[in-house]
């Protein structure tokens, strides 16, 4: 399929057009709402903020925080009164949707689900439902923050994996380009007008925001670093320190997908639920016995820092289980620095290897 | 504030060879909040850092470190928290030296984010009076208090320089701001019971349940058997409904009455901006008018709600 040309949108054509859209589907955008920009369907009255990155990610737009699976209800029988039955109805997500104004390490984070959440023939039907009715469009970035660092993960500011569509910040407005056959064919049927001569300069804008971004090194290629330490405690327990437990980072990171599943009944009836669980949690992997195999924060943080750049990595061709947003350093309460403890990391295996040299 | 730093290096490189560690603050990985720093090497002492970014209440990791000689920098509202954990007998009077520290403020970093635009190029911060003055890449940028302070430090009572160990600056006058900006406390107060309960719901339908709030008090002493995340019993739903994450707040807020010494680290962790601790100063101000007491400020005294007493002075049981 032949892709269509770029198409160009003014600023103050954005937010009707985006309204247009609501009507058919669910629109979700960035959006102010009690002093934080999150993620929420777009109203008429909605302030959209495409000022930076989101303070949430996107990934509710896939992964809700809370997924009803199935419902389910107890009925006693008419004659024999101590029998009961159990009906249990699927529910199924079936809403379309057109997620808007993500940024591309967003729109990325998507791709480490992709490989997880729909893999051959281990598809989860919840989240393929919600992937396949879901149109994501992408902007690319012009601001990166201090916190940012996609480029040290294999990502770029103006990228586009994970996305359909890719809107760059232009004079006036945004161009607008068709990233998949599925962008292609919605792009085709909007009446926008076409970008002509704009297409190069959002080629510039993505150029320009690449030689922007904070620089260091690369925190690819360190997944036999990690392991490598997976038995020093030592490590583990020094970085994990200042760590108080809570879940900040997972709940903000747009590629954590790790879930717990409850049975919430009321009386005879009740429904089962999908929540968000994370790593740092003391009941994550703590087993019926009451014996949990990460026992303390240290390997807790083991956990975390090792599925992201070392067990994901190795199953998935390389690629990282971090997108570089850096909202968990951003919003850590006790500032810890995934970037930092990734390179502390590399170093006390170099420091190991040059001690068993000499 | 060059000089209370160094007077803070001081006291710690002297303290250092009689404690196995000593918590204070370093240069964190966003200009805007510094990180906590465990110090066991006198090399480490070079890194500390003193300024109004010094936001986090390092109390909290005390409990953790029982057993230990543990040195901990902390501002007057930190202090008050190592009270309360010490009239509590979470940790003991004699394992812990006190570095006490004169501030003038402590910044939100997300406001400041928010106010700044952005982190980048901030190189120092200095509070002087009626303003909050950011360097950003050589220039100064002014804002007011309200902006860019964590709302706590509007309710301010200064350090007791007498409680800590060592004291780095001047005797711990509470910071002179002029008009405070309005509380939430105040608002909600302004509103009848519907109107409340709307107020709640619309903020706590933010909540995402990282359940910051509780990891970063100092008192929430529960942390890994919290009733929040219980299977057996199963407390608290997990629907995401905001009945049930309210429901957890008041929880917490039960369990901290009479012992929150509102040093604002629930809504400092707070990565949606949920004005939290709320609850707990309206419930500390009726544990103020029934008992008389404020937690946090005399290491001696038994906190209310720990002990039984036949006849409380304002409680008039007998007399109805």
């Amino acid at each position: 399929m032949v892709m269509p040309t770029a198409r160009y949108i003014a600023h103050d054509k954005l937010m009707p057009w985006l309204l247009g859209l609501a009507e058919g589907r669910r629109v979700l955008a960035p959006v102010r709402e009690g002093g934080k920009t999150l993620f929420l369907p777009l109203r008429e009255d909605s302030r959209l903020d495409l000022r930076g990155l989101a303070d949430d990610s996107a990934k509710a737009a896939l992964l809700p925080r809370c997924e009803p699976l199935l419902e389910f209800h107890y009925a006693k029988t008419a004659g024999v009164p101590s029998r009961t039955t159990l009906e249990v109805r699927e529910i199924l997500p079936g809403q379309e949707t057109f997620l808007f104004g993500v940024r591309p390490c967003d729109a990325r984070g998507f791709t480490v689900f992709d490989r997880v959440y729909d893999a051959g023939t281990r598809r989860d039907i919840y989240y393929c439902s919600r992937r396949d009715k879901t149109l994501v469009a992408a902007i690319a970035c012009a601001d990166p923050a201090e916190t940012c660092f996609c480029n040290r993960v294999g990502g770029d500011p103006g990228g586009s994996d994970g996305a359909d569509l890719l809107f760059t910040p232009v004079e006036g407005g945004f161009t607008v380009e068709a990233v998949t056959e599925r962008g292609g064919a919605f792009l085709r049927e909007q009446a926008l007008e076409e970008a002509d001569g704009k297409a190069e300069e959002a080629r510039e804008v993505r150029e320009a925001v690449r030689r922007a971004m904070p620089e260091g090194p690369s925190l690819d290629g360190a997944p036999d670093e990690v392991l490598r330490l997976f038995d020093d405690g030592a490590f583990w327990e020094s970085v994990a320190a200042k760590c108080l437990s809570c879940g900040v980072c997972s709940y903000l990171c747009p590629t954590c997908y790790c879930f717990n599943m409850t049975d919430e009944s009321n009386g005879n009836d009740g429904v089962r639920v999908r929540t968000w669980d994370n790593c740092m949690s003391f009941q994550f992997t703590l087993e019926g016995s009451g014996h949990n195999p990460r026992n303390g924060k240290a390997q807790r943080m083991r956990n975390r820092i090792g599925h992201k750049f070392s067990y994901y990595p190795k199953l998935h061709d390389g690629n990282l289980a971090c997108v570089g947003c850096g909202r968990c350093i951003a919003n850590c309460p006790a500032s810890m620095d995934v970037r930092a403890i990734v390179i502390q990391a590399r170093s006390r295996v170099l420091d190991k290897e040059e001690y068993a040299n000499e | 504030m060059a000089s209370s730093l160094d007077e803070l290096k001081t006291a710690i490189r002297k303290a250092l060879p009689g404690l196995d560690v000593v918590i204070a603050w370093t240069a964190g990985p966003d200009a805007l909040s510094h990180a906590p720093l465990f110090i066991t090497e006198e090399a480490d002492v070079a890194r500390i850092e003193w300024d109004p970014r010094c936001s986090q209440n390092l109390a909290g990791y005390l409990p953790g470190l029982r057993g230990k000689k543990a040195g901990i920098v902390a501002k007057g509202c930190d202090v008050r928290s190592i009270v309360e954990l010490l009239q509590e007998k979470l940790i003991d009077r004699e394992d812990v030296v006190i570095f006490g520290l004169d501030c003038q403020g402590a910044v939100d970093a997300r406001s400041a984010r928010a106010a700044l635009g952005s982190s980048r190029g901030v190189r120092d911060v200095a509070i002087d009076g009626a303003s909050v003055c950011f360097s950003v890449n050589g220039e100064p940028r002014f804002f007011s208090p309200g902006e860019v302070l964590q709302s706590k430090c509007f309710g301010c009572a200064g350090a007791d320089a007498g409680l800590c160990d060592h004291f780095a600056g001047e005797r711990g006058l509470p910071p002179q701001f002029g008009n405070p900006p309005e509380s939430t406390l105040e608002r909600l107060e302004a509103m009848d019971m519907e109107e409340r309960l709307r107020f709640w719901e619309t903020q706590m339908s933010r909540c995402i349940r990282c359940y910051a709030c509780r990891s970063a008090c100092p008192l929430c002493v529960c942390q890994d058997h919290c009733a929040a995340q219980s299977r057996e019993p199963h407390w608290v739903d997990q629907t995401d409904h905001p009945r049930e994450k309210l429901m957890f707040q008041a929880i917490h807020a039960l369990h901290t009455a009479g012992r929150c010494t509102e040093c604002g680290e629930c809504e400092r962790a707070c990565p949606m901006g949920l004005p939290v601790m709320t609850l707990k100063r309206a419930l500390n101000r009726r544990i103020k008018d029934v008992f008389d007491y404020q937690a946090g400020i005399d290491p001696n005294q038994t906190p209310p709600l720990f002990e039984f007493r036949e006849v409380e002075t304002n409680i008039k049981e007998r007399e109805w």
